[in-house]
């Protein structure tokens, strides 16, 4: 069983601190500072996917439809997906907690 | 057999590096460590050594290079001084972070301004907090020897840490002085083969410099810390092994007629040679005058500075820095701080003097002496005395 970066204790950690798991960046919740959230209205979207192109979190996929949707797990609320839209598909609200 | 050969000190420690094996040195040309890689260059050039040079555009990237070659498992070496050490300060954290075991020559030097070119260890001290190792050398062979067993100690696997030798700019560098010169076959068994446990390589990814978050930082801070500390026993090991196989021994701590001395000098580097002469010419007028010569400076050697200087009753600390506005020298600071929950222990005297490559005679030593004792009677009004300054 790995242990979790608040278990590990400084005799836990590699030489160096050197991470040896690939991918491990992924584990680590970007969206803890949002403010703001993408709100994706699929009603007006085209599916032209400049939402996911600028992304710079890289953190817009598709659904089985071929909407797109934001994994609030990384997503910063940083607003630029809403700014690009063409078709203003995409609003910023407020995180109420 | 080892041979003794007359050569200049910058020279040695070239040769030092080629009989390391080193694969290879990155580093920029600097007064006064400059013949340190120019004599690399040439080796290597000359097909002598079989290493990659890569001569890099700053101190900065001499580091950088380094601790890449070092991460990949090649054995790394650079030299520099003065205004290049503090050129390279922040990646010389990011080496013993990562616990890269380069090994590296300090030609000590003051810093600007004004613009010096000449001794003092104002560079050193202003990497202290670095996490290396740092050793301190008084004459050529010291330095010879001690860039031979860091290789060993940077590369133990208990340590994995990067280490400094420091020797004085000129008064050291520039010297040509009798040296044994080990034999390549006795160098090649008393250093084994550099192996990194978790190298770069492609077919085993690893990250390395990792971000590291409040949630992990301290811990990885309290690894190092613990690391660095224990590289003591390991560092005794070595130098008893070395003096084991080419008969000269090193220790943290050297006395030199302190037997019954009430009066201690302490210094570090080769101004140490000139304050033995000074003590000897003070035993023979019957003064109880002895020498403290401070050679490992990280990690610090509290035991063996307490026993010391136990018995004496006043210690007089020779900085070749200043801490502006601070308690005194950084050599006198960490000695009083040693002593200070001691039940035994001497009155700690803090002088500074030998700034910008201004010697320390056998006569101002006599002075230095003489008015610590007068400061441990009488007090001071400052908190440090700057001496052989003009008035």
């Amino acid at each position: 069983m790995v242990k979790s970066e608040s278990e590990l204790t400084w005799k836990d950690l590699e030489i160096g601190s050197i991470v040896v798991e690939p991918g491990s960046a992924s584990q680590y919740q970007t969206g803890g500072w949002r403010s703001q959230r993408p709100i994706f209205d699929n009603s007006k979207c085209n599916k032209c996917g400049l939402c996911y192109i600028f992304c710079p979190d890289g953190c817009i996929g598709q659904d089985t439809e071929g909407y797109f949707k934001v994994d609030l797990f990384y997503c910063k609320g940083c607003g630029i997906c809403a700014s690009e839209c063409r078709r203003e598909a995409i609003t910023m609200v407020e995180e109420k907690e | 057999m080892a041979k003794r050969v007359g050569i200049e000190v910058s020279a040695a420690i070239g040769e030092a590096a080629k009989l390391a094996n080193v694969d290879v040195v990155a580093a920029y040309p600097i007064t006064p460590q400059t013949h340190i890689v120019e004599h690399l260059s040439e080796l290597v050039a000359n097909g002598e050594l079989d290493a990659a040079y890569i001569p890099v555009e700053s101190e900065h990237s001499a580091m950088s290079a380094c601790l890449g070659a070092s991460a990949v498992g090649a054995r790394a070496f650079t030299a520099t001084a003065g205004q290049g050490l503090e050129l390279m300060h922040e990646v010389l954290y990011v080496a013993s972070s990562m616990r890269l075991p380069l090994v590296m020559a300090v030609a000590n030097r003051s810093l600007s301004a004004p613009l010096s070119v000449w001794g003092d260890h104002s560079d050193a001290m202003a990497v202290r907090d670095t996490g290396w190792i740092q050793i301190f050398a008084e004459n050529g062979q010291e330095v010879v020897d001690n860039v031979l067993c860091g290789f060993r100690i940077a590369e133990d696997q208990r340590v994995l840490l990067p280490v400094m030798i420091h020797l004085d700019g000129f008064h050291l560098t520039h010297m040509i002085e009798p040296i044994y010169m080990p034999e390549q076959s006795e160098v090649d068994q008393f250093i084994p083969p550099y192996q990194y446990p978790l190298p770069l390589d492609p077919d085993k990814p690893v990250t390395m410099g990792a971000f590291g978050p409040p949630i992990i930082y301290s811990e990885t801070k309290k690894a190092q810390e613990v690391n660095l500390r224990a590289a003591k026993g390991v560092i005794l090991e070595c130098w008893d092994k070395f003096g084991g196989i080419f008969g000269r021994y090193y220790h943290p701590v050297g006395c030199y007629r302190c037997e019954e001395a009430k009066a201690l000098l302490l210094t570090m580097g080769s101004f140490s040679e000139t304050a033995m002469a000074a003590i000897d010419k003070m035993r023979e007028e019957g003064k109880d005058v002895g020498l403290i010569r401070l050679r490992l400076w990280r990690p610090f050697p509290f035991e063996e500075i307490r026993q010391a200087v136990k018995n004496a009753e006043v210690l007089i600390v020779v900085d070749r820095a200043v801490s502006f506005g601070g308690p005194g020298g950084p050599v006198c600071s960490e000695v009083r701080s040693a002593l200070y929950d001691e039940d035994k222990k001497p009155k700690v005297i803090g002088i500074v003097s030998g700034l910008g490559g201004r010697d320390i005679t056998v006569a101002a030593f006599e002075v230095i002496v003489n008015r610590g004792i007068e400061i441990s009677q009488t007090g001071s009004e400052q908190e440090f005395e700057i001496l052989g300054v003009r008035e």
